[in-house]
């Protein structure tokens, strides 16, 4: 078991703010693990931490091997990020945009058809425009655009929102699947409850450290 | 540079830059006493040529100022290269020196419109000099526009450097252009932009000006430094004002 | 690389297609600015016919601005800026199949412009070579400074305004290279046409190499 992620009194500056101020923080390969904390805790700062797209001030942080303050761009090839927003070119249809993805990260383009099955997109509306979609079929794309990646780490920000129950149930199907082979995922949550059942450890953040870890080490 | 911190400098002066402005004041007036009295009027050109002792001296501190901030990107950028936080000082050179370069760059369009009005007659002629100097000018406010982004401070640094980095080549094959192009376009009837032949006295004087207004120039740039420092020292403080206060907030509660 | 650069492009090239912003609007607009000219000018066909080469390239500006500012348009709606980020592609290919996408958009653009000018200014093609050569080399400086200073300013607030900025003073020496080189093809003077061309070719060097090396740089956020 390597260590994926880790973070030692690592504070991090975003514009002029500190949005990470000292943390610390240990994760395993395989792990499951679910951010909680208030908004303005530092979830989503964290996770763009870990993704390198915030530099780290002080401390020390690796990730996937990677040290965070000599190259923080390496380690991203192996990782899938969602974020708030769904990244998605709105005027794709819904295959194009996936299949884009797809090559992007060396994937296969056959993957495609595979991943929008997985998330649950019916096949009709593979043809439609992105930009013509509800915010749950989006949300569904952009998780496809995740899974076709077959990335190591994934670091998920809100994923299960805008999802309707079915979608959120598979969502959790999906994320087990990644994790029973071998994949470590990160993902930050307002759910009640929790995410349950998936997630394997709990982490409690707030002002931009870590309060809570149920699975401390 | 010896400056401590915020709360106790008011002023940005130092020995240094006490006797360099008071050199800079003297240096000024002597020039002025030059130019306007003791050098001669010119043969074709009457009291006009004149203006010539500020404008040809502006034009120089404009592209040398220019020249400046571009190394000092370059530097910065290599040095900001192996650690994030490092070079800062190229950043704040490279921005003070384009503060300087666009006035003087001004400088000289005015002086140079008011020496056409009173030679060719018109403010403005499309010659080789203006026409470049217009361009360098409008430049120089794109870089100033891009270095008070609000955006994260690394960033703007990073993009503004680059910019000064890209201008640097760029302004020479503008330079090339436009002259080649006047050199080719020139209206036989109009003898434009046919400066002075600069001999004797006049010549001296010239070189005096020039000499005189890099003086006020780098006190300027001096100055402007320091004045972006504290300005940094200041954000600094905040920042760290801000980390402790994170710290030491009881759980979550923002 | 190639095969990066290639599925960059196609992207940005698809995604025209299906939105029809550069055919649509941008195209129909630019060919209106050479009407508009037209107004300004009161119609004087000779003035008209003696300017067709500035004119041209003073539309290919507009319009081509209004082209780079939608390609990073793009990129920068639903946070598609970190997705590039994050991308295994590389920087260089990121660049170069923007540029490439942006040198077919603006390509087709000066097609109709070019036809503009042929109608509504009545101009003789004297030089076809010439021409072409210069039309090329024109889109390949556009595209590549367009990329390059749209990276610059995207993602910053006030950017609609800024890359104009930015981007004009930079282009002059294109402007006033094409406008030349296109005189010298249409006939209207005798010039150095060839030498204004190759001018063209220098600058977008300059900025392709320039871009390869920065972009990755100018990419990031902080």
């Amino acid at each position: 078991m390597s260590t994926v992620v880790k973070f030692e009194k690592v504070v991090a500056v975003a514009g002029s703010f500190p949005v990470l101020t000292g943390l610390d923080l240990r994760v395993d390969q395989g792990e499951v693990v679910l951010l909680r904390g208030e908004n303005g805790a530092g979830k989503t700062s964290f996770l763009r931490t870990c993704a390198g797209l915030i530099s780290v001030n002080s401390g020390d942080a690796c990730v996937l091997g990677f040290d965070m303050r000599v190259d923080r761009r390496a380690p991203r090839r192996y990782i899938g990020l969602l974020g708030h927003e769904n990244h998605l070119y709105r005027d794709l249809w819904v295959r194009e945009h996936v299949e884009f993805r797809a090559a992007a990260a060396g994937a296969v383009e056959s993957d495609t058809d595979a991943a929008l099955e997985k998330v649950g997109v019916p096949e009709q509306l593979w043809t439609v425009p992105i930009g013509s979609l509800s915010a749950g079929q989006r949300r569904k794309v952009a998780i496809a655009s995740l899974v076709v990646g077959r990335p190591r780490l994934w670091l998920l920000d809100e994923p299960h929102a805008t999802l309707d129950t079915k979608s959120r149930e598979n969502l959790d199907l999906i994320l087990g699947e990644a994790s029973a082979s071998g994949a470590t995922i990160i993902f930050a949550s307002h759910e009640r409850p929790p995410g349950n059942g998936l997630a394997s450890r709990v982490i409690t953040m707030g002002g931009g450290r870590v309060l809570e870890d149920s699975g401390a080490r | 540079m010896t400056v401590v911190t915020t709360s106790r400098v008011k002023m940005t002066a130092t020995p240094i830059t006490r006797v360099l402005g008071v050199l800079a004041l003297a240096a000024t007036g002597l020039m002025a006493l030059l130019g306007l009295v003791v050098s001669p009027a010119d043969v074709v050109q009457g009291e006009a040529v004149r203006m010539l002792y500020l404008h040809v001296p502006s034009i120089w501190i404009a592209y040398g100022a220019f020249v400046l901030t571009s190394v000092s990107s370059v530097l910065f950028l290599r040095r900001s290269k192996r650690r994030a936080d490092r070079g800062r000082h190229y950043d704040r050179l490279a921005g003070s020196a384009a503060e300087v370069g666009v006035v003087f760059a001004g400088i000289t369009l005015i002086t140079g419109m008011l020496w056409g009005k009173v030679t060719w007659g018109t403010y403005w002629q499309w010659d080789a000099r203006l026409t470049t100097t217009i361009l360098l000018f409008v430049t120089y406010l794109g870089y100033l526009a891009l270095r008070r982004l609000p955006a994260d401070p690394m960033v703007r640094s990073r993009r503004a450097a680059v910019m000064a980095l890209i201008s640097f080549v760029n302004v020479p094959i503008v330079h090339y252009s436009v002259d080649w192009w006047r050199t080719l376009h020139q209206k036989a009837s109009l003898s434009v932009g046919r400066r002075p032949e600069i001999t004797g006295e006049m010549y001296w004087t010239l070189l005096y000006s020039t000499v005189a207004v890099t003086i006020v120039a780098a006190w300027l740039i001096i100055h402007r430094y320091r004045v972006i420092r504290l300005e940094e020292l200041r954000d600094e403080e905040a920042l760290e004002a801000l980390i402790s206060s994170r710290l030491t907030k009881d759980d979550g509660n923002n | 690389m190639l095969a990066e650069t290639l599925l960059v492009a196609r992207k940005d090239l698809r995604v025209e297609w299906r939105a029809k912003v550069a055919l649509g609007q941008v195209t129909p607009l630019a060919l209106l600015i050479l009407v508009v000219f037209a107004f300004a000018l009161d119609a004087n066909t000779s003035l008209l016919k003696l300017g067709a080469g500035g004119l041209y390239w003073v539309a290919v500006l507009y319009g081509g601005t209004l082209l780079i500012q939608r390609s990073f348009d793009v990129e920068t709606d639903d946070g598609n800026m970190d997705a590039f980020r994050m991308s295994a592609i590389s920087a260089p290919s990121l660049f170069l199949g923007k540029a490439l996408a942006l040198f077919v958009q603006i390509g087709l653009l000066e097609l109709v412009l070019g036809l503009g000018i042929a109608f509504f200014y009545e101009v003789r093609i004297v030089d076809w070579a010439l021409l072409l050569v210069a039309a090329t080399a024109g889109t390949v400086a556009f595209s590549v400074c367009g990329v390059l200073w749209g990276v610059m300013s995207a993602g910053l607030r006030v950017r609609a305004t800024l890359l104009p900025l930015l981007l004009v003073p930079v282009l002059t020496p294109v402007l006033l290279a094409g406008s030349r080189a296109f005189e010298t093809a249409l006939g209207v003077r005798a010039d150095a046409g060839w030498t204004w061309a190759s001018l063209m070719f220098v600058i977008a060097a300059v900025h392709t190499a320039i871009g390869l090396g920065a972009f990755g740089f100018l990419l990031e956020e902080g």
